[in-house]
């Protein structure tokens, strides 16, 4: 297993979706620096215009870290090579659903799925298979669902 | 999924739920197997709702392929060795 654990000896995925609505890398810079001041490091793994809509948010890495290719991050996970303490997946379409469910099958972890986006109710209730959710109508304003997280985040990394 | 955009392929349907490709290949193919996310198909792990319904009808594997962008697409591809690969490892035939 490759990575450097924090000061919790915890890491967090940040499974991010395709970058369309625009609160995505707001939310996802958001997490990774709540998840460090827990001591929780994270690592974010989506597409290439995911993770380059983070790096470039944050161009001295000051709260992402390690990033890595979706399909690698699936395979790493499929072949047992790589585990991770908590895993938070951004939501706001069936494919999003579709990675949730499968990062959940094949860890048997419980998932957080961050669900947000016009359609996040009908997201919400596709979501059939056990995990937490946490979702709010954010597309152009992350402050919604920068609430939700900041209400239940303490309780996820306690619980998780 | 490289290996698999490196193939023949054809796509059934484009931009659809995990549902519609699940029913899709319930009601079209001649047989199927529900596996769960991760299944290799074309050496790649499979993505989506668990159970993955993967059709075969004679050579040819149906199955869905999801991108973060464009949802998930049901594919086909004729191949061989792949479709006796699943009818030899793939738990849960189902017709």
């Amino acid at each position: 297993m490759s990575g450097v654990k924090g000061a919790a000896g915890k890491q967090a995925v940040l499974v991010l979706g395709c970058p369309q609505v625009p609160v995505q890398t707001s939310i996802a810079l958001y997490l990774a620096a709540h998840l460090r001041k827990k001591g929780v490091v994270p690592v974010i793994a989506g597409n290439r215009a995911a993770r380059l809509n983070a790096e470039v948010s944050d161009p001295d890495r000051h709260y992402t870290g390690e990033t890595m290719d979706l399909d690698r991050f699936i395979e790493d996970l499929a072949a047992d090579r790589r585990k991770f303490d908590y895993y938070f997946i951004f939501i706001h379409n069936d494919a999003g659903i579709s990675y949730a469910a499968t990062v959940q099958s094949i860890t048997g972890a419980t998932v957080v799925a961050l669900i947000y986006g016009e359609h996040f109710e009908e997201m919400a209730d596709a979501i059939e298979f056990p995990c937490e959710k946490i979702a709010a109508k954010a597309v152009h304003n992350p402050m919604p669902l920068k609430k939700k997280i900041d209400e239940v985040l303490p309780w996820v990394v306690s619980n998780l | 999924m490289g290996c698999i955009e490196s193939l023949k392929y054809e796509i059934i349907l484009r931009g659809a739920s995990f549902k519609e490709c699940r029913d899709y290949v319930r009601a079209h193919c001649s047989e199927y197997y529900d596996v769960q996310p991760g299944f290799r198909i074309f050496e790649k792990a499979v993505i989506g709702v668990p159970p993955i319904s993967i059709g075969l009808d004679g050579d040819t594997v149906t199955f869905p392929y999801t991108k973060p962008c464009y949802g998930t697409f049901l594919m086909r591809i004729d191949d061989h060795e792949e479709a006796e690969r699943i009818r030899h490892i793939a738990p849960g035939k189902k017709k």
